[in-house]
Order: structure tokens, then sequence, then C-alpha cells
């Protein structure tokens, strides 16, 4: 287990130092930084004082060091466009999208396990069919589209729930069927393929045999196995939907970091995309790590293996 | 028929007792399972549609994507109020005929997946295929490219890739082909792992073949068929995030005619006039699934089991 951990701890630092590096590289290819931030008609002097001011006029080595160094003691500069620390606005809407992700995550869950094992009872059955049909229309329909007709049906038409913005639970019930929509389908197959698997495994036919009630062989026996692969994808999938909200939040102008970042992105406030970017992908990094330790916690082939 | 016919493989077999004397041949047993695959020829039905209707579709309709009539703005379908058949799809809020832009933007989505496929297809392929034929430290990077990749949020990066970049169809088809290449090597590095052990590797390592040699002529043809799978996987998110790239913005740029696109510049008319949205929105989610059903469907076909 020692050795597991180690090796597994290795990976992921290298991983999110490597993707600190691309997260900080990528808007710097976009060209002149300082030139943009001082503006169109600025003197050639001026944009030389802007670029000292950010630090951009060092190499960039040394920018990332000393930005990487910072951000590990919380400080993760000022946006350029409301000059707020960063590391506040960040704080301030995460919640937000951890609600939103958790939300759209338990969401998924409730129904795709329900159904899932419904389907696997009776391979090519009527809900089995029904089953692959809805994971089929869940995984091709578009978001922020899917967005769109939720509010025209159930704000506009129904007038039933809010359309926009994040004060209440109520504003969160559309944003967290758009999403939730798009993990579904997975975790749903996942399920269904765990459960046939194990339904045909001897130990089933043994408590079958023995005169089990076929609720408990079901979820007592067969489910507990099956559910493995389950919960790590869904360690997976909540690391997607902290990054993949960000449609959604736009479409309901729900105030959490993916919009965040698409204001930034529009906005060219370049310190505190990076630092989303950063925050989002170290966030992926750890719940696939705990999955991992999850796993090799429950299941002594893959830390022997 | 008379006479020897030619079989797939160069062998002659006789017409008449081909059947029982000579095993049919993988392709023959493809196309067999293709004609009774109704998922399989729904899907590609449809995408063949699609494919026809872009290409031809300067002769399907008689308007220009990009011609506005102010006087004829938002006219609504054919069956709506108002509706007739000069603008089966009723018109834009500039005027424009929305069958044709809707047709043109096949041509964007069309282009966008394939391309991206491709790309990310080669790239993701060729990362795989060395990481699970080399295996040792060469896989090591591997796993760490694909993890490093894996950790990175797609949609933001794109974004940010998009609006450093621009949004031509040029730029949307690399940075979609350059971000979504990890599945692929997932894949293909599993098979070539599998096939790796395998006596006929063995025999060409023995009888000298090189590195080269051996992983395009032994392990690529075996790991085609999942590669055309993850393709078409492939294909439909990269329609998805391309349609959702121009929703935002930051896409296609108006008034080139992308599906996303349209359904941004509906937006603002779509408490009144929802087929604004509803129809590119149809548009992207059957291309998607009917690219997603003919990808399933080539898994069954292709499946080992049971072929001759």
């Amino acid at each position: 287990m020692g050795r597991f951990f180690a090796q597994r701890l290795t990976v992921a630092v290298l991983v999110a130092v490597t993707v600190s590096i691309i997260g900080f590289a990528l808007l710097r290819l976009s060209g002149d930084l300082a030139a943009d931030l001082a503006g169109e008609d600025a003197t050639p002097q001026e944009v030389a004082e802007i670029a000292a001011l950010y630090g951009l006029d060092r190499p960039l080595h040394a920018q990332y060091l000393s930005w990487a160094g910072k951000a590990i003691s919380g400080d993760l500069g000022l946006s350029l466009f409301t000059g707020e620390p960063v590391a506040d606005l960040i704080l301030e809407r995460v919640g937000v999208t951890i609600a939103l992700s958790l939300y759209s995550l338990a969401l998924a869950l409730a129904l795709a396990i329900p159904l899932g094992v419904a389907a696997a009872i009776r391979v090519n059955g009527w809900i089995d069919r029904l089953a692959l049909t809805v994971a089929v229309f869940g995984q091709a329909i578009p978001n922020f589209w899917f967005g769109l007709i939720l509010i025209y049906l159930f704000g506009v038409v129904l007038r039933w729930l809010p359309i926009s913005g994040s004060d209440s639970l109520a504003h969160f019930v559309l944003p967290t069927v758009a999403l939730g929509t798009a993990v579904m389908p997975a975790l749903m197959r996942l399920t269904r393929t765990g459960m046939i698997e194990v339904l045909e495994a001897d130990f089933i036919r043994t408590a079958r045999a023995k005169g089990l009630r076929p609720g408990a062989v079901l979820f007592k026996h067969a489910l507990r196995n099956a559910i493995l692969p389950v919960v790590s994808l869904s360690a997976v999938s909540l690391g997607f939907l902290l990054g993949g909200s960000v449609i959604v939040e736009t479409v309901f102008a729900l105030n959490g970091i993916g919009l965040l970042a698409y204001e930034s992105i529009l906005r060219n406030d370049f310190p505190v995309l990076q630092s989303i970017l950063v925050f989002v992908s170290l966030a992926y990094i750890l719940l696939t790590l705990a999955s991992d330790l999850i796993n090799a916690r429950l299941d002594p082939r893959i830390r022997l293996g | 028929m008379a006479g020897p016919v030619p079989l797939s493989d160069g062998r002659q077999a006789d017409a008449g007792c081909a059947s029982e004397t000579v095993p049919p041949s993988p392709r023959a047993v493809m196309l067999r399972r293709a004609r009774g695959h109704p998922g399989f020829l729904a899907g590609a039905g449809f995408v063949a549609l699609i494919v026809l209707l872009a290409l031809f579709a300067p002769w399907i309709t008689a308007f220009d994507p990009f011609e506005q009539n102010l006087e004829g703005r938002l006219i609504a379908p054919v069956w709506g109020a108002g509706g007739s058949w000069t603008h089966p799809l009723g018109t834009d809020s500039l005027g424009r005929d929305y069958l044709t832009r809707l047709l043109y933007g096949a041509r964007i989505s069309l282009t966008v997946g394939f391309g991206a496929a491709l790309i990310s297809g080669v790239l993701g392929s060729a990362i795989g295929i060395t990481g699970g034929h080399f295996g040792g430290r060469v896989d090591a990077v591997v796993m760490y490219l694909v993890n490093v990749k894996l950790a990175l949020p797609g949609i933001l990066i794109a974004l940010s890739l998009v609006s450093v970049f621009g949004g031509s169809l040029i730029a949307l088809v690399a940075i979609l082909g350059f971000l979504f290449w990890d599945r692929f090597a997932v894949v293909t590095r599993s098979v070539t792992q599998q096939i790796r052990s395998q006596d006929f590797i063995a025999a060409a390592e023995a009888v000298g073949a090189s590195s080269a040699r051996i992983v395009c002529r032994e392990v690529l043809p075996n790991v085609m068929g999942q590669i055309i799978v993850v393709a078409s996987l492939e294909m439909a998110i990269a329609i998805l995030v391309e349609a959702v790239l121009s929703f935002l913005g930051l896409g296609i740029q108006p008034p080139t005619p992308s599906w996303g696109l349209l359904v941004a510049e509906g937006r603002n008319f779509m408490f009144f006039k929802p087929y604004l949205i509803v129809l590119p929105g149809f548009a992207i989610f059957f291309l998607v699934i009917a690219i997603n059903l003919m990808g399933d469907g080539v898994r069954d076909i292709t499946a080992p089991e049971g072929r001759a």
C-alpha cells in the first residue's frame, strides 16, 4: 500500500506541476500582454512601464517561478479588471460551482444507478432499451441548448422556476438538470455493464440457490461489487463538472468560477483565468488520486497487480 | 452468376458452393452484420444524408446564406402563422433564409468534426501505439502525457485557446484536434499491449522485422477498428464543442453560419420565435446521435468474436 501510494502521489505531483506550467504558459501565447494592458495609444515607454510593473519584462521561467511561489502561499495576484485579489474572487464564487457540481452528480447518480441496475436485470428487455436510448440522447444533447430549452419551458411557458442568477436553491434546479444530463449516461452504462458482469458470477448463483430474496441478492451482493468503478467514475466526473460547468453557468448566469472564467476570457484578465485553470486541474488531480486510493483500499487486486 | 467468383482475399471460389466450402471472408461477415444492424444503418444513413445536403446546399436552396432582407425579417416557418414555402424554415432576425443558414452550417459542423477527429486520431494513435508497443519508460512517459491531458479542463482550455488564436475554421479544427487525442491514446495503447504478447508479433520479430514494420503491418490493422469507433465518438464531441464555442461567441464568427452561432443569434428572440433556437439545436442533436449510432454500429460489426 505504501509503495502504491508513493507512486501515485509522485505522478500526481508531476502532473500538477506540468499542468500549472501549461496553465501559466497558455496565456502568454497571446503575444504582448503589456501592450494589450497599456491600451492602443500607449507610447513604447508606457508599455515598458506596464511590463515592469507586472513583471512581464522578465524571462518566462522567472515569471513562472515567482508566480508559482506566491501561488503556493495563497497569493494569486490581482485581477487586471477589478483590481481585487484573485484568490478572493475565486473563493467568493467557488461555492456556487462546487454546489452545482455536487447537485448535478447527485442527480446523475440518482438516475443512473437504479436505471443501470434495472437494465442489467433483463438485458435487451424494455427497461434496458429505454436506458440505452436515454443514454444515447443524454450524450448527444448540447448542454447549452438544453439549458435554453429548459429556460423556455419551465421559466417562460410554465413559469415554475427562476431562470437566471444564483440567489436561492430554486435557481439551481434547471442548471442541475442541464449539467447532470451530461454525466448521467456514462455512469448509467458503467452501472449496467458492471451489474451484468457481476450477476453472471458464481457467488450470485450461490446466493440465489440458498434462497436469498432477489432484492437482497441484487442490492447487498451484486451492486456492492459492481459499484466500485462507478464510485471512481463519480470522482472523475466531479472533476470534469467543476471545469465543465462554464457552459451551464453562462447560460443561467450562475455566479460560479465557470462564469468568472468566461468573463475573464472576454476581458483578457489573465491572472484570474490562469488561476481558475490551475485550480480546476488541481481539484481534478486530487479527486482522481482520492478515487485511486479508495479503489486500492477496497480492491487488493489493484494495489498488488 | 456463373463461373468462379473472386473473393476479397484473392482466392477463387465456385459461386455455387462457396458458402459450404470456403469460410466467408471477414469483409463479407462485416457486410452481412452491417446489413442486419438497424442502429448502424440509421446512423450511417442520416450522416450520409447530412453530408449530401451540406455538399449540395447551393443546388438545394435558391438563397444565399449571407444575403439579408430587412423587409423579410423573422418570417415564421411554413407551419407557423404567416409562413410560406418560399422560406420553409422561416427567416432570421436579419431576414436571411433559415433553411439556407442551416444547410451551410452543416458544412462547418462536418468539417470541424471530421478535421478534429483526423488530427486527434493520428496524434493520439501514434502516442498510444508507441506506449503500448515499447512499454517501459516510453509507456510511462505516454501515461504521464495522458494524465496531464486528462487533468486539464477541456472546455476552459478550448475557450482560452480560441480567444487567443481566433475563431477561424482552421484554428478551431487544430485546437480541437490537439485537445481530444487522449481517448485515442488510451484505447490504442491497451489494444497494442494485448496484441504485443501474441504469437504473430513474436513471429514477425523472429524473422527480423523492424519495429516500424511491425507497428504498421501487424499492429495497426488490428487496432484500426477501435480507432474508427473512437473517431466517431470524438467527431461527435468536437461538433458539440464547436457549437458551444460558437454559441459563447468565441468560435466561428458571424456572419458565417455555424449551428452553435445560430442558437446564440436566436437566443434574443427565443421567447417569441422559439424555432430560431429549436431548429439548430435539433440539427446538432440529431447529427451527434447519428454519428454515435454509427460508431456503436462499427464497434459491433468489427467485434472479433464470431469472426471466421
